[in-house]
């Protein structure tokens, strides 16, 4: 069952993305640098619900503080006020500033986190050896399977230094899988891709969710990408960070490359364009001050 | 078999090959000229001028080749290089580790660490005769110190440089501390061990020569042949048989290309992923 296409922005129902678990629900957060000495506001009183199993696009400027806001669900900043929620359990938030990072949030990294060291097999099968969840050889067992399914037979004994980038993006979203997350926590891994690439990889990451209904936390700064793979568009602004406007995307799911040349697709390009741009400006306006 | 002949065949005519034994024979060739100047064209060269011909070398090494006493100077250096380098692997790179995990351990043991490493190996010399039983331990320890601070410092560095990501990465995988020590920590920190392994193999040969030399050669039993090939070089200098000099400075250029050969090789075993870079 899919959604019509409708051209109200209002809530549509949500057929496809119906999970289990992993809503986020972040309340007020606020986040400043360096509070004795120059105190540098990176998040302001920001809230934002994600629906499990919702792909959520977080689009704003390079430096706008998106990037904090990851970093505060998945554990490895604290945050000054406010809370965080994964399913109605706090993550973060008062008497308890920073969240402990987990497998139920997996980052993928923007230039990737994958072990040089380790084997692209090796890498895969890391978090369920490391959580204990399987013997070696059932992990090993396991991620063959998996990166079989993913199309990325063949690369098990190369190293992450010895595949092109795209595919390497595709194993350490394999990787991440494999510990079965609530959430997947993405901080803008296409930028370093060409634009063709991009797409390809746009097109394997819906499979993927398809497959798997887990929450995406997306960041990027690229609209197209967000309006193509959101359910949800969260345009942010440039810092400090906070929801500027908060948008359904009501193109049905599944997707494909279609999308992009619907005429929805260019309706919300231009609802959404207008108010990216002028954040953008303002980022670039900040940074000549700065520079 | 065949098979391992073409390679063997490609590899002595390879381009590079050639080149490397044109820039040898160049050497030698302009060497040879240089050291028979006065005889052939009446007038010597500077300094080349005064150094025996590498014909002249050569006959004199065919002559060593034969003796006990030349390949044991051989066998003692290499032996006091191995047993300062490894002990210097071996201390250093604990150390290195402990320094760059433990902030704790680092604010105690840097300071310290900071003023010792300035101090050249050879200024040890004098120092480590006192401290020392025996002089071979005295010169064995200076050859440690050569390569010891080397390793700790690459040590420090390249794990103090590897990515925050793979750390938050691992940790959000499940991995425990020590996991992420074996895991994350040693494998990433094993390229810079290795360069600091290279970087410490040569000071090692440096250092080794000076100090047989200062030293007067340590524990030998036969005469000088105890010495080592600093102590060769320095006895042929004081005999006067510049020939053997000239050996035993070429001895030396081939004993620590075969080190740093061989820790090449170890380093590409140990590192495989930087094989393809």
């Amino acid at each position: 069952m899919m959604d019509a296409p409708s051209a109200s922005l209002q809530r549509p129902r949500r057929p496809t993305h119906a999970a289990s678990q992993g809503a986020i629900r972040i309340e007020d957060v606020v986040k400043i640098y360096d509070p004795e000495g120059a105190a540098v506001m990176a998040v302001d009183h920001c809230s934002l619900d994600i629906a499990a199993g919702e792909i959520c696009m977080i689009v704003g400027p390079s430096g706008c503080g998106k990037t904090t806001l990851l970093n505060a669900i998945a554990g490895f900043h604290s945050i000054t006020s406010g809370s965080i929620y994964l399913d109605g359990e706090m993550l973060c938030g008062p008497g308890r500033p920073q969240a402990a990072p987990g497998a139920d949030r997996i980052v993928v990294f923007q230039n990737g986190a994958l072990f040089p060291w380790k084997t692209n097999l090796e890498n895969v099968a890391f978090g369920p050896i490391m959580q204990g969840k399987m013997k070696p050889r059932e992990a090993y067992e396991k991620a063959r399977d998996v990166m079989a399914d993913a199309g990325l037979s063949g690369t098990e004994h190369s190293f992450p230094g010895e595949i092109s980038s795209g595919v390497r993006r595709r194993v350490e979203i394999v990787r991440a899988l494999m510990n079965q997350p609530k959430v997947l926590l993405f901080d803008e891994p296409y930028r370093a891709l060409d634009s063709l690439t991009k797409s390809v990889m746009h097109e394997a990451l819906l499979e993927i969710y398809y497959k798997n209904k887990v929450t995406i936390f997306f960041i990027t700064h690229d609209l197209e990408e967000a309006i193509f793979l959101g359910h949800k568009l969260a345009i942010m602004t440039t810092r400090p960070c906070r929801p500027k406007k908060i948008l359904e995307i009501d193109i049905p799911h599944p997707r494909d490359y279609s999308a992009l040349t619907s005429p929805r697709f260019r309706e919300l390009m231009e609802e959404t364009a207008d108010a990216v741009h002028e954040e953008a400006r303002k980022a670039f306006e900040l940074g000549e001050k700065e520079g | 078999m065949s098979n391992a002949m073409v390679k063997f065949r490609k590899a002595v005519l390879s381009r590079s090959t050639r080149r490397a034994l044109t820039s040898l024979l160049v050497f030698v060739l302009l060497w040879e000229l240089g050291s028979r100047s006065k005889a052939w064209f009446g007038v010597a060269m500077p300094w080349v001028g005064n150094i025996p011909a590498p014909s002249a070398v050569l006959a004199a090494w065919s002559k060593l080749v034969g003796d006990l006493g030349y390949w044991q100077s051989w066998y003692m250096s290499t032996l006091r290089v191995l047993a300062g380098f490894i002990a210097a692997m071996l201390i250093g790179i604990p150390l290195g580790l402990m320094m760059a995990v433990s902030r704790t351990f680092n604010d105690i043991t840097f300071p310290t660490f900071e003023v010792l490493r300035p101090i050249p190996p050879l200024a040890w010399v004098p120092a480590s005769i006192l401290f020392w039983p025996t002089q071979e331990l005295s010169i064995t320890f200076v050859t440690f110190l050569g390569a010891f601070f080397t390793v700790v410092i690459n040590v420090v560095g390249g794990a103090k440089s590897i990515d925050i990501r793979y750390f938050q990465s691992a940790q959000a995988m499940g991995a425990s501390q020590w996991d992420i020590f074996r895991r994350i920590v040693l494998p990433g920190t094993l390229p810079s061990i290795v360069v600091g392994a290279s970087v410490g193999m040569g000071i090692t040969w440096n250092v080794v020569v000076a100090a047989e030399m200062i030293s007067g050669g340590g524990g030998g039993q036969s005469g000088g042949s105890g010495g080592g090939l600093g102590y060769f070089i320095w006895n042929s200098y004081v005999g006067g048989s510049y020939e053997q000099i000239v050996v035993g400075m070429i001895s030396i250029g081939i004993a620590g290309y075969l080190c740093s050969e061989g820790l090449r090789r170890a380093g590409i075993l140990f590192t495989p992923w930087l094989r393809s870079r």
